[in-house]
């Protein structure tokens, strides 16, 4: 007993990820508080997605389930868990019942390398770009899939737009990949990594997020990857894949009830997975904004307070919408639980005020952050854009997002070597 | 060019075109329960992977048979069944039919009801484009103008349900002129309404014109020259997109259009892009119409002398009016008894849609969706 003891605290005292330490117990809590985190973050997004879209198109949204539509994704997901399971006679059964996994699996296995801060991953690899990057490519095999095994015309056209869209987008998005990847050897040894953390880490040797670097290199490539993400994940303006007004639903035409959720689940996931490549990348991870515009301890103290006011502040508009709730009494658990679910958000962050839980929830808290404004983004551009045709996002991958990756890439390499020379004669 | 005679020959219907390195060609069915075919259109696709190698529409699903109803009622009983025909346009509908019917009985509402006439047909445009609009831009992928032309189509519905108490099939005209007078407040509402929209179009305009996807999606898509739109009897916004400046209030005036200057707006490409430019514009045109006719609103009577029992003289009479969609033709036999011998309407949807062939050949799936929705058809029209 004492020696599980000993085993489950000697990893606290160390300064590696659970997988880097060899921790199983630490490992394994890592992938539970990931996995769970994950699940919440894709609910939470269902609910502001439609949130958000709905106030962008002038309407309300969900409002009746729940205060505010608050329990709309947990009616949804019971609705989905309990519908019949339909798997069309036609279909080819076992790969049918195979895709949804393989999505989902593909969407979640990438969360093993994502930094959340310096030791908050599952693991840190070495490889830990190519892993996720290789990892979420994945997927369109699931999507392949689903679209042959449903045996329709429909689903068959959708899987493979979006085959051919996730293959041609994933190069453009590898040289905006290698082009950040290099700017992590602009150091004294000369050499750079692949490692997720140590691509953060290179950005705060710096002093600079890779986004600012060169600038506008940085930021083209960031654009490239940035537009790519959006074609990766099927989303709008390029979710050809699931056009509904075309292909009613894509590759998942067939598909309903708790097979359907998988997909919608990987969808979501497989965004955030996206988005923190780009946050790692480009926007320094887990960094806090302005770190060297802002630096000091006394900046450093401001910004610690950030993630508790943060949770403050939305305690505060749940009691504020709290008062506004209709006083009829049959709002009133609705009432009752909103200003509940206030007070919960006020307790984390008030415990997040504790300098001891701020200091290890800090980097989480900033990642997630931006992670957030990615996802805000997402439906931003779903309220806005019309969808691209086929052929135009084809021409729009391989004419235009190539070859500016490939220029970024050599004007990268070539100022990167120049670079001794130009700004420290 | 306008040679009334001009015929198909170089368009080819018949012989399709063969798939490329004779691979085997798909044949998707689309409708009638596609969510992009605007009710129950049913097209036949056949493919050459994404392209579109011809298609054939399969219509009737909507079939209640109007026409038939009209010679089992009387005059004034088959008013009201012209509106659920274009149901988004119910007000032109019924203007159509009863000017129709005082053309035979050779009345002329009087001026004042001409106006209202006018300013509920043209608000009726309006909210027929809106609607056209936000269905178009959501096939392409934009959900969000529908949401904003539905907010602002409901300001038109509630002057109509104000006025006559519906706000889809209003039954707003009867023959000889009006039912109701104006409600108190009628014109004011109504110039209020129109200073509310005309910044509401611009905010389409915003979210549409010059975005660059929405270009590339409908710029040179669904082509149609003017010689094959009057070969084929394509008449509206898809007519005047292609060049030709031919509107039914200007050409042959009916209501009291000629007492109103407006433009005509016209494209030169007779692309989908063209065609909501055009669109976009009449929808300026029509607050300009209504404007001088809220301003100018005369006092007077606003039912003519007509007959309880209309009974007009044996004899026939064809009259057409240019409804949001295009030219609405009402051809009705009177044999000197109280019901028709035979209504006879000519849609404009029904006729448009046979356009669709010609508009789609050799483009990609995607684009017929376009092409369906810059059509703007409604199938309760079509089937009738």
């Amino acid at each position: 007993m004492g020696a599980i003891v000993q085993y489950i605290e000697s990893y606290l005292s160390s300064n590696q990820t659970p997988g880097a330490a060899g921790n199983m117990f630490w490992a394994f809590v890592y992938i539970m508080l990931v996995f769970l985190g994950l699940s919440v973050a894709v609910i939470a997004m269902n609910w502001l997605e439609r949130k958000i879209l709905a106030h962008m198109q002038v309407r309300l949204g969900p409002m009746r389930v729940g205060p505010h539509g608050l329990l709309q994704p947990i009616a949804d997901a019971i609705k989905l868990l309990l519908k019949e399971d339909i798997i069309p006679s036609e279909a080819d059964g076992l790969i049918f019942w195979v895709a949804p996994f393989v999505v989902v699996l593909a969407a979640f296995t990438v969360f093993v390398v994502v930094p959340f801060g310096p030791t908050h991953a599952i693991t840190d690899m070495n490889i830990g770009i190519l892993f996720m990057l290789g990892v979420s490519s994945l997927s369109v095999l699931g999507i392949v899939m689903a679209g042959w095994a449903s045996n329709s015309h429909y689903p068959l056209m959708g899987a493979l737009r979006s085959s051919a869209q996730m293959v041609s987008y994933e190069i453009a998005m590898g040289l905006a990949v290698i082009s950040a990847v290099l700017m992590t050897s602009l150091n004294a040894t000369g050499t750079g990594t692949l490692s997720m953390i140590g691509i953060v880490q290179a950005q705060l040797a710096q002093g600079e997020w890779f986004i600012f670097k060169f600038f506008p290199l940085g930021l083209i490539a960031f654009f490239i990857f940035a537009v790519a993400m959006v074609a990766e994940t099927n989303r709008a303006p390029f979710d050809l894949a699931e056009a509904e007004s075309e292909l009613t639903a894509g590759f998942h035409t067939e598909y309903s009830g708790f097979r359907w959720s998988l997909f919608f689940l990987a969808e979501y996931s497989a965004m955030i997975a996206v988005s923190s490549i780009a946050v790692t990348l480009w926007l320094g991870g887990w960094l806090r904004p302005f770190p060297n515009l802002l630096s000091g301890s006394a900046w450093s103290e401001i910004f610690s307070l950030v993630p508790g006011a943060t949770f403050l502040f939305l305690a505060a508009m749940c009691f504020y919408n709290t008062v506004r709730m209709p006083k009829h009494p049959y709002f009133r658990i609705q009432t009752i639980g909103l200003a509940g679910f206030g007070v919960v958000l006020g307790l984390i962050g008030l415990v997040l005020f504790i300098p001891i839980v701020s200091i290890r929830i800090q980097d989480i808290f900033w990642f997630s952050a931006k992670v957030a404004g990615f996802m805000y983004l997402y439906i931003w551009y779903r309220g806005t854009f019309p969808r691209y045709r086929f052929d135009q996002l084809m021409r729009m991958g391989w004419k235009v997002l190539l070859p500016m990756g490939l220029g970024v890439l050599v004007l990268t390499a070539v100022v990167a070597l120049l670079q001794p020379y130009l700004w420290h004669p | 060019m306008t040679d009334p005679n001009t015929t198909l020959s170089h368009l080819d219907l018949e012989t399709p075109e063969k798939p490329f390195l004779d691979a085997n060609e798909l044949v998707i069915n689309m409708g009638p329960q596609h969510p992009a075919t605007h009710g129950v259109l049913r097209v036949i696709l056949r493919l050459d992977g994404e392209k579109v190698l011809g298609l054939e529409c399969v219509i009737g699903y909507l079939h209640r048979g109007v026409e038939k109803i009209g010679e089992h009622r009387t005059y004034t009983m088959f008013n009201p069944y012209v509106d659920r025909m274009d149901y988004v346009a119910a007000v032109s509908n019924g203007l159509g039919y009863c000017e129709t019917v005082e053309k035979l009985l050779n009345v002329e509402a009087p001026p004042r009801a001409q106006h209202v006439r006018v300013i509920l047909t043209e608000l009726n445009r309006i909210a027929s484009h809106q609607l056209w609009l936000g269905t178009h831009a959501l096939d392409i992928g934009a959900i969000t103008p529908l949401f904003y032309t539905f907010r602002d189509r409901e300001e038109i519905l509630k002057i109509y349900e104000k006025y006559c108490g519906a706000r889809l099939t209003t039954h707003a005209f009867r023959i000889g002129g009006l039912q109701y007078e104006t409600y108190a407040g009628f014109e004011q509402e109504v110039k209020n309404f129109l200073t509310f929209l005309k910044p509401k179009i611009d905010e389409y305009e915003e979210l549409l014109t010059t975005n660059r996807i929405w270009v590339e999606r409908t710029k040179n898509i669904g082509k149609i020259s003017a010689q094959d739109c009057i070969a084929l009897g394509v008449t509206g916004p898809v007519l005047r997109a292609s060049g030709v400046k031919w509107d039914l209030r200007k050409a042959q005036p009916y209501a009291n259009y000629k007492d109103f200057d407006f433009e005509i707006p016209t494209g030169q490409n007779g692309d989908t892009y063209d065609r909501y430019l055009v669109r976009m514009a009449e929808m300026r045109q029509s607050v300009h119409i209504i404007e001088q006719a809220v301003s100018a609103l005369p006092e007077g009577p606003i039912m003519a002398k007509v007959p309880k029992v209309i009974k007009p003289a044996a004899g026939e009479v064809y009259h057409s009016i240019e409804a949001p969609k295009g030219e609405l033709g009402y051809f009705v036999v009177s044999d000197g008894s109280t019901q028709p011998y035979r209504v006879r309407v000519r849609p404009p949807s029904f006729v448009n849609l046979q356009a669709l062939d010609v508009m789609c050949r050799g483009q990609l799936v995607a684009d017929v969706i376009a092409v369906i929705g810059t059509l703007d058809i409604v199938l309760g029209e079509v089937d009738r």
